[in-house]
């Protein structure tokens, strides 16, 4: 039986070879420029929403659009109140999302052991990456809105907004946080550190980039998003600046949305500009991400 | 005078048994050698003496170990690895600078003040012999130190704590013979002040620098005694047969 096995080992494989080299060049050009025009389609969609959304918004991006109220029913003046009310909720989201998000995934990485209940945590994090946006929006005007009776305002929904990207900030967070190699953590001990003297000088440091880069993604995210403000803040129409956290505001996704299908004529300039103020924002957020994630590894030490 | 009394000790992981029935009384002020083939259970036995096994969540002991005559397992896990420092296998630096790396332990004591933590790794880095090497770039990253010069660092990181007692886990298993014979030294200056356990492959370097040598197999101790008496006479077979190299 052990004879069998010796002789059929290294006889298998170099059958397989034999049948493959037949031009292993031509091959793997061949793969190659496959594998490289699959990558190419995925610029292309992304390179052409670019374009089209610059060619026909730029027209319209004048001073005052930017900054003044909208007119004669959203069909000329600007947008001003969606642009700050889009700036209100995502950093009222933050505000919300960033400490429960770096506790949480603090706990999760350094203090909990591997017992059921951290498993059960761990799971209902998948889970909440998982739920579409509109049920968010459905469950903020039950539990803000209605129940803890904060009406529809930038309260209600800058939270929903929040427990939207808490995941994205968790599984970041804890990713960044887990990928500090762990002889550290044991280095840092061993001289008589605390568990939470490690986090402190040596772990939240190395894992800081991580953590900020999850949380503009996240923020990129939240600017977005229709349905989670559609039932808790979005106004239809608002041509003022609102005045207190339970004011309702304009959003910019929203505001998109209701331009582009609920009022007639509205010029394509202000449809199209709207939508390239919102993209640039949340291409903005993601460069912020990129660059911040390569400050940091060019001063990473190990 | 005795540093360690260990009675009836045993360790598991698990289900793996790492440890058994070990009695021991080391000496301080002297180096200890602990030698024996890989897996015997060396390294848990250091990580045990200052409390770092703890850090597994499988981790189970029994028995006593008593430290200048404190149980320390009553003692707080802190205290413990301030008076009890280590050096790992490979050089460990923290991700931050030369200083920052040596006043790390002095920090995290609560010593705060610049000037103290200053004169603290001065002094540490010229105990183990660094001092010269890295004077004058004390705020560049400690990973641009050569692996030596690193594992020197590590020592010196340990010293600044100002330790009773330093375990040391094959410091010199990556190093060059220069960079070991400077680690060699600077523990035969330390052992004055320090009571030193040396875990080491080498079994040549136990015999250079140890006082006594103890002789651990599948996780029992089988038998230390005084250097001399374990390369020359020992009482095991098992044990001639390591220290000859027939087997492990
Ligand atoms: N954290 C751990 N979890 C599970 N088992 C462990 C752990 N640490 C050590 N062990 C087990 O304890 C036994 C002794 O290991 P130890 O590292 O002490 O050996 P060693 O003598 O230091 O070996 P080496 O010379 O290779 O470093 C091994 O069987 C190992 O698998
Ligand atoms: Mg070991």
């Amino acid at each position: 039986m052990n004879d069998s096995n010796v002789t059929e080992c290294p006889a298998s494989p170099a059958l397989k070879l034999k049948k493959r080299s037949r031009d292993p060049v031509l091959t793997q050009r061949l793969a190659f420029a496959f594998l490289f025009v699959s990558t190419l389609l995925i610029i292309v969609p992304v390179g052409l929403i670019i374009v089209i959304i610059v060619q026909k918004g730029l027209p319209g991006i004048t001073w005052q659009f930017l900054s003044d109220i909208p007119r004669q029913g959203m069909r000329s003046g600007g947008i001003f109140p969606a642009i700050l009310g889009t700036i209100y909720l995502v950093s009222g989201a933050i505000v919300f999302a960033l400490p429960i998000g770096l506790l949480s995934a603090v706990y999760l990485s350094e203090y909990a052991r591997g017992n059921f209940l951290t498993r059960l945590i761990k799971l209902a994090i998948v889970n909440l990456a998982g739920v579409p946006s509109v049920v968010y929006g459905l469950f903020g005007l039950a539990l803000f809105v209605t129940f803890f009776k904060f009406g529809a305002s930038i309260l209600s929904g800058a939270l929903t907004l929040g427990i939207m990207i808490l995941p994205i900030i968790i599984t970041a967070s804890l990713e960044a946080l887990e990928s500090v190699p762990h002889s550290f953590r044991e280095a840092s001990r061993s001289l008589g550190a605390s568990r939470w003297q490690t986090i402190r000088y040596v772990v939240l440091p190395n894992a800081i980039s991580g953590i900020i880069t999850g949380t503009i993604l996240g923020l990129g995210r939240a600017a977005g998003e229709t349905a989670p403000i559609l039932f808790t803040v979005a106004a239809f129409y608002l041509p003022q600046l609102p005045g207190s956290i339970f004011d309702q505001v304009m959003a910019l996704p929203y505001h998109l949305y209701v331009i582009s299908t609920q009022v007639p004529n509205v010029d394509e300039k202000i449809r199209y500009g709207t939508a390239l103020v919102l993209l640039a924002m949340v291409l903005f957020m993601n460069l912020a991400a990129v660059v911040i994630r390569c400050r940091f590894r060019k001063k990473k030490k190990w | 005078m005795v540093e360690f009394l260990i009675k009836d000790l045993n360790i598991w992981f698990g289900q793996i048994h790492a440890m058994k029935n070990v009695n021991m009384e080391i000496g301080s002020k002297q180096i200890l050698s602990v030698i024996g083939p890989a897996n015997s259970g060396k390294t848990t036995f250091l990580r045990m003496l200052n409390r770092l096994n703890e850090l597994n969540d499988n981790f189970r002991m029994t028995g006593e170990v008593l430290f200048g005559g404190r149980d320390i397992v009553e003692m707080d896990p802190e205290t413990v690895r301030k008076k009890i420092g280590m050096v790992f296998a490979l050089p460990l630096p923290l991700p931050m600078s030369i200083f920052d790396n040596v006043a790390y332990g002095v920090k995290v004591s609560g010593v705060r003040n610049r000037k103290l933590q200053a004169a603290a790794v001065e002094k540490a880095l010229k105990q183990a012999y660094l001092w010269d090497e890295v004077k004058d770039r004390l705020d560049t990253s400690a990973f641009k130190l050569s692996g030596g010069q690193q594992q020197r660092l590590c020592i010196a990181r340990t010293l600044a704590v100002e330790p009773r007692v330093i375990l040391f886990d094959e410091p010199c298993s990556g190093l060059d013979p220069i960079s070991t014979a400077k680690v060699e030294e600077a523990m035969l200056v330390l052992k004055k002040d320090y009571t030193i356990i040396l875990v080491t492959n080498n079994v040549k370097q136990a015999a250079r620098v140890g006082d006594r040598t103890a002789f651990f197999l599948s996780s029992e101790l089988v038998e230390m005694d005084g250097t001399d008496k374990i390369f020359t006479a020992p009482r095991d077979k098992r044990t001639d047969d390591y220290i000859r190299g027939k087997f492990g």
